[in-house]
């Protein structure tokens, strides 16, 4: 292989695993105050759809992605609302969430299928780019890429060093202890949720705007639940999440690159590897199920009701 | 100021009318939707639920639509009771589909009386296997259900993409994926003539009415309440943790696989790739609306089928998008869990107390 090929495929992974880290940061966060929101696809979904409404219409790829955040957020109220207020079972809230966006999605995209628009350009940072290698890999990239850069620094930092980070995961632990200590549990809750739509909207604006600049049904393909997997490979840590969306993204532009290579095999059976490998690292991960224990919120998943 | 408050004994009104109220809102908010869209609202909901119920050969749809969503939902209603979150009855199905499909075209040349049980026992078979790997998964590997069963129904529908795109393609298909048409022999019976109605409805009904008797009747139903309810409580008690999620999913893929098989030896008659418009997904909707009851589920699943055949009937009448169908089905599950909610609890007007009688209260 030469160093051209092997500068494509990392510069293709990064692509890929943009949405997925997107998508990935935003669900750590609201799981790390406790709550479990299976409704990423549905949320991503609606970013998408939404995003790429906008941007045709306004013309403006600004605007694509600012309503695609705010749909997301708006879906994620929806979930708030359900599994946070009304306390109700957060699997089938989100199921719920995931149907709903689907169907939604595809009920307002449909007159925009075929449609298409100039995507996010690249963006080549001086002198930076020139690097070998790495400067066509990390530094030709389009601004959502930056973006999503910039927003794992943030989040790393605000879980780790930061007082709100600090009362996020007081919650997610021991909301009846957080409670006590005078943190309002169900607002923090509530903004958690709203963190995660923001970003999941987000990364379904990258997939319309960036990725592939149009819309079709169903485009996201599994990529909100895989996201979910990641979070759990991540034993909610910020900087594992980093390091399993390229491994993911990695994993779902395989298929290219075996076909690049010039290796004979059915595009079907190759586009099955990114679901494969998501079961098998859950499988790798029971090897020390104690350490996921150790990591996992220990609310995670229960609806809380204050007593008063 | 508005409140909830934890109800002391659940509600047995809102158990059963909360799908009522979720239903009602789903349609309020659909003429709605009508009328912002500039269609005539009443018109729209009459081509939604009536006009597709006009005819004999409309209520023989509705069979047909329900009876894969059943066979999906009863099979579902076994898991989410025994609180398996098992959403791989989609990837069940479209297996069920494809080795159906495979022992079909095997059998082509074969007639007798033996060809269609094979046929839906490959199907069976398939779904059941399909749905063990997630069980193994599960019980060896401690995986999360929901994560593996999404995945296994991806991968389930790439198997399928490849199975119509190569080995199973019609060579004389002018290129179009999908596979050659069944014989008659592989073909399941017809319920009533002229219509494309199958004796697949049948099996459905049966297998409502076999997991209710599952749950109320039989020992095995019992530990599997049990193992729901409390888990704890059922291995203090000694049941077997392993082999019931093993069992719940093999009825579950079971019963999946052989809605699959049905569709392909019933109305479809060969193998194709959009061999299910997602009823593995939507059988979720018909067990939550149907109250984990077989009576519930039966009434819901006709309620489901009736959501696909009127946004066919929107689109070709009123020309509005197909994908209202599942907009309509996202709308209703998500009313129906916020309804649900009180269940268990209630709503109460309260008067915000003044600040100084809180110290007190505390």
């Amino acid at each position: 292989m030469d160093t051209l090929l092997i500068t494509n495929i990392l510069a293709a992974t990064i692509i890929a695993g943009t949405p997925l880290l997107l998508v990935a940061l935003g669900e750590l966060v609201c799981e790390r105050s406790g709550v479990l929101n299976l409704g990423q696809e549905g949320m991503m979904l609606m970013g998408a759809v939404m995003g790429f409404i906008a941007a045709v219409t306004s013309g403006s790829l600004a605007v694509g992605v600012l309503v695609a955040i705010l749909a997301g957020i708006a879906m994620s109220m929806l979930f708030a609302l359900m599994a946070v207020t009304l306390a109700a079972n957060q699997y089938a809230a989100g199921l719920a969430l995931t149907i709903f966006g689907t169907g939604l999605s595809a009920f307002i995209g449909s007159s925009y299928v075929g449609q298409s628009i100039s995507g996010f350009p690249k963006i080549a940072i001086p002198y930076l780019s020139d690097i070998p290698v790495l400067g066509p890999v990390l530094f030709r990239q389009d601004l959502l890429v930056y973006l999503s850069l910039v927003l794992f620094v943030l989040v790393f930092v605000f879980l780790r060093y930061t007082r709100g980070g600090l009362i996020v995961r007081a919650v997610g632990e021991s909301p009846e202890a957080a409670n006590a200590n005078g943190m309002r549990v169900l607002a923090v809750r509530y903004l958690a949720v709203a963190f995660g739509g923001g970003m999941a909207g987000l990364a379904g604006a990258y997939l319309s705007l960036a990725y592939t600049p149009m819309w079709t049904e169903n485009m996201t393909s599994g990529r909100g639940w895989i996201a979910l997997a990641l979070v759990v490979f991540a034993t909610w840590k910020p900087e594992r999440v980093l390091l399993g969306a390229y491994l993911f993204g990695a994993a779902s532009i395989l298929h290219l690159v075996l076909q690049g290579l010039g290796w004979r095999s059915s595009t079907e059976l190759l586009a099955m590897l990114p679901y494969v490998v998501t079961i098998a690292v859950l499988v790798l991960l029971s090897c020390n199920p104690a350490r996921t224990r150790l990591n996992t919120p220990l609310s995670i998943g229960q609806p809380y009701r204050p007593s008063k | 100021m508005l409140s909830l408050e934890r109800r002391a004994v659940d509600s047995r009104l809102m158990q059963w009318g909360s799908p009522v109220l979720a239903l009602l809102l789903t349609i309020l908010t659909g003429l709605v939707l009508f009328w912002a869209l500039g269609k005539d609202p009443l018109a729209a909901l009459g081509f939604f639920f009536l006009v597709p119920l006009s005819d004999t050969h409309g209520w023989a749809e509705l069979g047909l639509k329900m009876a894969p969503l059943l066979l999906c939902a009863a099979g579902l209603t076994v898991c989410y009771r025994t609180r398996i979150w098992n959403i791989g009855a989609e990837g069940q199905f479209v297996m069920g589909a494809l080795w159906a499909s495979v022992a079909a075209l095997k059998l082509s040349d074969a007639t007798g009386f033996w060809v269609l049980p094979v046929v839906l026992g490959a199907g069976i078979i398939a779904g059941a296997l399909w749905a063990w790997l997630a069980a193994v998964l599960k019980t060896r590997f401690h995986c999360n259900e929901i994560l593996t069963t999404i995945m296994l129904n991806y991968i389930a529908l790439n198997l399928l993409l490849y199975a119509v795109h190569g080995p199973l393609r019609d060579p004389m298909g002018f290129g179009f994926p999908q596979s050659e048409m069944f014989t008659a022999s592989a073909l399941l019976p017809q319920l009533i003539d002229g219509t494309r109605l199958h004796i697949g409805l049948l099996f459905a009904l049966f297998a409502a009415v076999a997991v209710g008797v599952l749950f109320t009747r039989t020992f095995i139903g019992f530990q599997l309440n049990v193992l729901g309810q409390d888990g704890r409580a059922a291995a203090f008690a000694g049941f077997g943790e392993r082999r019931l999620i093993w069992l719940a999913f093999l009825i579950a893929g079971g019963l999946a696989g052989l809605a699959g098989a049905s569709e392909v030896s019933g109305p479809i008659r060969q193998l194709i790739p959009q061999v299910s418009p997602g009823y593995g997904y939507t059988a979720i909707i018909v067990v939550f609306l149907g109250r984990m009851q077989a009576v519930g589920i039966i009434l819901a699943s006709a309620l489901l089928a009736l959501t696909f055949m009127g946004g066919e009937m929107l689109q070709i009448a009123m020309n509005m998008p197909k994908a209202i169908t599942g907009l309509f089905q996202g709308l209703l599950l998500f009313y129906l869990l916020t309804c649900d909610a009180f269940i268990h609890y209630r709503l109460r007007l309260r008067r915000p107390l003044p600040s100084a009688a809180i110290g007190q209260e505390a």
